[in-house]
């Protein structure tokens, strides 16, 4: 007999169904990391002021240290393994190669998924609105001005993709690294 | 955190009669409760994961009056059309709170039942009126820039962390609970308590109730003229050492035919002196009139040592708030940089 009563909880992570035993107080963060065998989403501060464990839920970016696991029961689950198309990097981790967006690297899977779902969101429209929509993700490497180049980089790709399409719609431009 | 039965319901009567029997509490969100059951603050038995329950539209009735489900997230709240529209103070209010991430899960009934931010309620190793009734109150002689200069008690100086029950207090908000013995409505005034000699009660929500939805009367005269102004220690991302939330009706002239003036960060409750508002109907828009309304709200307030600042700086917030309503609502774009630097 188990001490603790056990909870089923089926996630769908990056593609694949799951299925879980958990404790009640086990949170989504501790279930990806040592449950479910994938250790990209970092904990940081456990407390959800550093952003390093956000992950995607149904495509919305939260913080994973803040919910339990047996409150996602059957949702779908987008962490920064499941970003990349197998060797094809997402377009927001080439950009964030290209911008060198970090340094010692811990932040930036949090960053990464936060970023995709910051797209996802569609409110950001200048530059400052990245860095604004971005403050939940902390980088203690002071990565920020090229974070929010890399950011920019991707939507404007993705704005001119539009253009092509539509023609109508002025570009979202980077503007210059002042810090 | 401790261990605990984890239920969920989709039945609103059934959720009510799991918090009648008393052991369990409500989870929607969880960004706040998670964190104090993780720094051994709150250590709830049970817990009733109220996220099925038919809380979370977001509307405008016939009268202009906004109805906030009590489930509904603080983001689909701020980014939703009508309130931006509407209720841009209320828009504004909530995007100055958390993070994106935060404001993804936070429901609305939770952002009213946030706790202190204090330091000392937090760290279990230290003495806290509020966690542990009698213990006493280290704030008051101790590192205390965040705590409140204003309705404060002999036992208790702590602040209500919320922005958005800041615009709800200055936009005359009633709050909609339920238990297994009716409904009741509670006006926004009267939801939030001062701590007087019993710290440890945040609010007027009894025991077996459930926040089920917040109404906001119709504001359609406060659009043109609103602005919430969040003093703090970084850009983004912190709470606030003083928030104002500001609205002006102004005729042709430039005169003010009504306002409203909402403080927080500096109380254990938002903070409204509505007589200061009464005073300004009739005055022209302009500084002097509003340094006066600032001087009448923070009659009273005192500083405890490292919080002394706040006295002008909520005098200087109310004033400059005023002064951007004045000069018209500017649209929230979840960004209140300034457009002429990116100090990164």
């Amino acid at each position: 007999m188990e001490l603790y009563q056990q909870y089923p909880v089926r996630l769908r992570i990056n593609g694949q169904d799951r299925e879980f035993n958990v404790e009640s107080w086990v949170t989504l963060l501790d279930l990806l990391r040592e449950r479910a065998g994938m250790t990209g989403t970092k904990k940081g501060c456990d407390q959800g002021q550093c952003g390093a464990c956000t992950v995607l839920v149904d495509g919305k970016r939260i913080n994973s240290c803040l919910t339990l696991a047996v409150m996602q029961d059957g949702k779908e689950i987008t962490t920064v393994e499941g970003l990349a198309n197998g060797e094809d990097l997402h377009p927001i981790q080439q950009a964030f190669i290209e911008c060198d967006a970090f340094q010692c690297g811990y932040c930036t899977p949090g960053q990464l998924c936060s970023a995709v779902g910051l797209m996802n969101e569609g409110q950001a429209k200048s530059r400052d609105d990245v860095r604004e929509l971005m403050s939940g993700n902390i980088c203690r490497c002071g990565a920020y001005p090229q974070i929010a180049d890399a950011v920019v980089q991707v939507m404007d790709l993705r704005r001119s993709a539009i253009d092509h399409d539509s023609g109508d719609k002025p570009a979202f431009t980077t503007g210059a690294v002042l810090a | 955190m401790n261990p605990f039965i984890f239920t969920q319901s989709k039945d609103l009567d059934g959720v009510l009669a799991a918090l009648s029997a008393g052991e369990a509490r409500p989870i929607a969100g969880g960004t706040n409760l998670l964190d104090l059951m993780k720094e051994g603050v709150m250590r709830p038995s049970q817990l009733v994961d109220i996220n099925g329950l038919d809380l979370d539209k977001v509307d405008i009735g016939a009268d202009g009056g906004l109805l906030l489900g009590a489930l509904a997230r603080n983001a689909d709240t701020a980014y939703n059309p009508l309130v931006r529209e509407r209720f841009p103070l209320l828009s504004s209010a909530i995007l100055a709170g958390a993070s994106p991430q935060l404001r993804n899960m936070a429901s609305n009934g939770g952002n009213l039942m946030q706790r202190t931010r204090c330091v000392y309620f937090y760290d279990v190793g230290t003495a806290c009126n509020k966690r542990e009734p009698g213990t006493g109150c280290p704030a008051r002689d101790g590192v205390n820039r965040q705590h409140a200069i204003l309705g404060t008690s002999e036992t208790c100086i702590a602040t209500h962390p919320s922005d958005m029950c800041v615009a709800l207090r200055a936009l005359d908000a009633t709050v909609h609970v339920q238990s297994t013995s009716g409904k009741r409505q509670i006006p926004f005034a009267d939801f939030h308590r001062l701590p007087e000699d019993r710290p440890e009660i945040d609010n007027t929500l009894q025991p077996g109730e459930l926040i089920t939805h917040i109404t906001v009367p119709q504001a359609d005269r406060f659009i043109a003229h609103s602005a919430y102004i969040k003093v703090r220690d970084r850009l983004s991302y912190a709470f606030a050492l003083v928030s104002v939330a500001a609205a002006l009706d102004l005729d042709a002239g430039g005169s003010i035919k009504a306002a409203r003036i909402a403080l927080g960060g500096v109380a254990h409750k938002p903070w409204r002196i509505e007589a200061a508002e009464e005073r300004l109907v009739g005055k022209a828009a302009g500084e002097a009139a509003f340094a006066a309304a600032a001087d009448t709200i923070l009659q009273g307030a005192r500083g405890y040592g490292h919080n002394d600042f706040k006295l002008a700086l909520a005098k200087n917030a109310i004033v400059q708030a005023l002064t951007s309503a004045a000069r018209g609502t500017d649209i929230a774009s979840g960004s209140d940089r300034d457009p002429e630097g990116d100090n990164a």
